[in-house]
């Protein structure tokens, strides 16, 4: 895992002084509250991955453990050249970019929307909060049944209000599969984005701003000079934390199309080469690619965050 | 300055209006938008309170009687599997999980924090980094463990697994609350010869609270929530409230209204953690980096 470098003065800058005598007995003590936490992790969340690493070289069907054999890269060759693996590749990232890219500018909206002084401000904030405070997939479900159901579901049922006889009624999910998931994802992330970036907004500098308009500014000169430079790392931080989030999705492709229609994202497609075709060697060399694909996303959040939390610490 | 007094008073005359009119139009955008966003939701409250034959029709019927059928349905009270075993290990596995992750979250920060060990923020960045590992990467593994020492549909692995899920987040935010607490009072409280226990219980945690209090309400969240390893590592005894949901999922027939009540009951929790925990959502969501 790459790490950011630290600050090397962090203790100091933080008004907080190391322990003054380089005590080995003192050292432990100040240590010890972090070893239970610092263990339980590396347990539970580091050795698995291990295994998956391991078993992503072995040809091996849980329905014949007997045929358990090692089998080098051969998972690796199989992941990049099965059609529908290589396709789910393809879908994730679709997915991810598409989900993430849309509900961050409909979230810089809505923040900017929420950013402004009027009546009844604080309800509006809580409604745009709600969509996120569903369990996710109560909210797959909803999107599923009661919005896109071609006989009864909302939509259908607003456009023939609307169009009476004759009116068009899509059956969504399998004219747009991938889009209906979309939909739903976009709807429930868009609250995680408007939040991030409504507290980039509120941190901006407001004599900054005061003066500017003092000095003539346009309320879009404003924007793109002062609001947007201030929230690159805003936008970065919503990007990179919403594609971590977004990248792992299971609820909403599992509830919605059940990986049908082409839907299936690699989350879905390893849960399926284990769990229902019992390949676990090659489902391991699957979730290997997705950690290197994560892993290269964290570098970059890993950034971002450390900027931020640099500015916090020397504040 | 003299230019910014002379610019302001030259605008004063026409501005406020323009910016009055303006300001009252932005405000009803936001309204419509906060509207369609809430509106599925809104529609899902109602129909959960419809009959089942008034919540199939289209167009839709806004202005239906109203009934209590769809939750009598989903509490089984007419028959059908009850959810209260689901929504009970819902509650141990996410209460107990949460209780773990402040146990072990705690002392972490207090010694990322107060008593910053050296190379602190290394240690940090560690707990972030492996929140942003794909959980599935790590399910088979998990998954041949629990089958193979006869933890499979056992609600203490996902108490652990939950744990261990959350405790990143707890790390982050922990630390970030606990570094506001001033030193000076901590060393203060020390030579007046108070011992440790007392400095935490009676100067760390008054000043900590509301933010341990976020901390845990998050990691709430965010166990209810889980599905994926649920879904995988339970099936009939400790089965959660979202896996109860997926039975849901290929349904036909008659069965909105009382999907909507289920949704709708399984999501309280949720809804009123979150509502509870709002000007803290966005620091444990951005795990520490925006407050």
């Amino acid at each position: 895992m790459t790490l950011t470098s630290p600050p090397r003065a962090a203790a100091t800058v933080s008004g907080r002084p190391a322990a003054r005598r380089p005590n080995r007995m003192r050292a432990w003590a100040t240590r010890a509250p972090l070893l239970p936490a610092l263990i339980f992790m590396i347990i539970v969340t580091q050795l698995p991955f291990v295994a998956t690493l391991v078993i992503s070289f072995f040809d091996w069907n849980a329905l014949y453990p007997d045929q358990r054999r090692f089998a080098a890269f051969a998972n690796y060759g199989e992941v990049l050249t099965n059609p529908e693996l290589r396709k789910s590749v393809g879908t994730t990232i679709l997915l991810t970019v598409t989900v993430v890219l849309v509900s961050l500018v409909l979230g810089l909206l809505l923040a900017l929307l929420l950013d402004r002084r009027f009546r009844g401000r604080a309800v509006v904030r809580t409604m745009l909060i709600a969509p996120f405070l569903l369990v996710p997939i109560a909210a797959a479900l909803m999107w599923k049944h009661l919005l896109f159901n071609p006989e009864y579901g909302l939509f259908n049922g607003i456009l023939n209000a609307i169009g009476g006889e004759g009116a068009i009624q899509p059956d969504w999910i399998s004219e747009m599969p991938l889009l209906a998931v979309e939909a739903a994802l976009i709807w429930q992330w868009t609250p995680f984005m408007m939040l991030i970036l409504l507290a980039g907004l509120q941190s901006r500098d407001s004599e900054l701003i005061e003066a500017a308009r003092m000095d003539g500014a346009s309320g879009w000169q404003i924007f793109v000079h002062i609001t947007l430079p201030h929230m690159r790392r805003y936008l970065e931080l919503g990007v990179l934390l919403g594609s971590i989030y977004i990248v792992q999705n299971f609820d909403a492709v599992f509830t919605i199309t059940s990986g049908g229609l082409g839907t299936a994202n690699l989350p879905y497609t390893i849960y399926q080469t284990f769990y229902q075709a019992h390949e676990n060697g090659l489902a391991s060399a699957a979730g290997v690619i997705v950690v290197i694909g994560s892993l290269i996303l964290a570098t970059f959040a890993l950034r971002v965050v450390s900027s931020l939390f640099r500015e916090e610490v020397s504040r | 300055m003299a230019t910014a007094t002379a610019t302001a008073a030259r605008t004063t005359g026409a501005a406020p209006r323009k910016g009055r009119v303006q300001g009252a139009v932005l405000g009803v955008v936001a309204w419509l938008a906060g509207l369609v966003f809430v509106m599925p939701l809104l529609w899902m409250v109602l129909t959960s309170f419809h009959s089942e034959t008034d919540a199939a029709t289209n167009p839709p019927s806004v202005a239906a009687s109203l009934t209590l059928d769809g939750y009598r349905e989903f509490f089984g009270l007419t028959g059908g599997a009850s959810p209260w075993p689901a929504l009970i290990n819902s509650l141990t596995a996410s209460l107990v999980s949460t209780l773990l992750t402040l146990l072990l979250a705690l002392p972490a920060a207090y010694a990322l924090s107060i008593r910053p060990v050296k190379k602190w923020t290394d240690v940090l960045f560690f707990f972030l980094s492996t929140k942003m590992l794909p959980l599935v990467a790590a399910l088979l593994p998990i998954y041949l463990f629990a089958k193979n020492t006869g933890l499979l549909d056992n609600i203490w692995m996902l108490v652990i697994l939950y744990t261990a899920m959350n405790l990143p987040i707890a790390v982050w935010m922990m630390q970030s609350f606990l570094a506001e607490v001033p030193v000076a009072i901590i060393e203060a409280a020390q030579i007046d010869g108070a011992r440790l226990p007392t400095v935490l219980g009676r100067v760390v945690a008054p000043i900590a609270l509301p933010g341990i209090a976020a901390t845990a309400l998050i990691c709430f969240i965010f166990s209810w929530n889980e599905l994926m390893f649920a879904r995988v590592l339970t099936g009939v005894v400790a089965e959660t409230a979202p896996v109860f949901l997926t039975t849901f999922i290929t349904s036909q027939g008659l069965f909105l209204a009382k999907v909507c009540a289920a949704s709708l009951v399984i999501s309280l929790p949720v809804l009123a953690a979150g509502f509870a925990a709002q000007d803290k959502l966005v620091q444990g969501l951005s795990l520490g980096a925006v407050k």
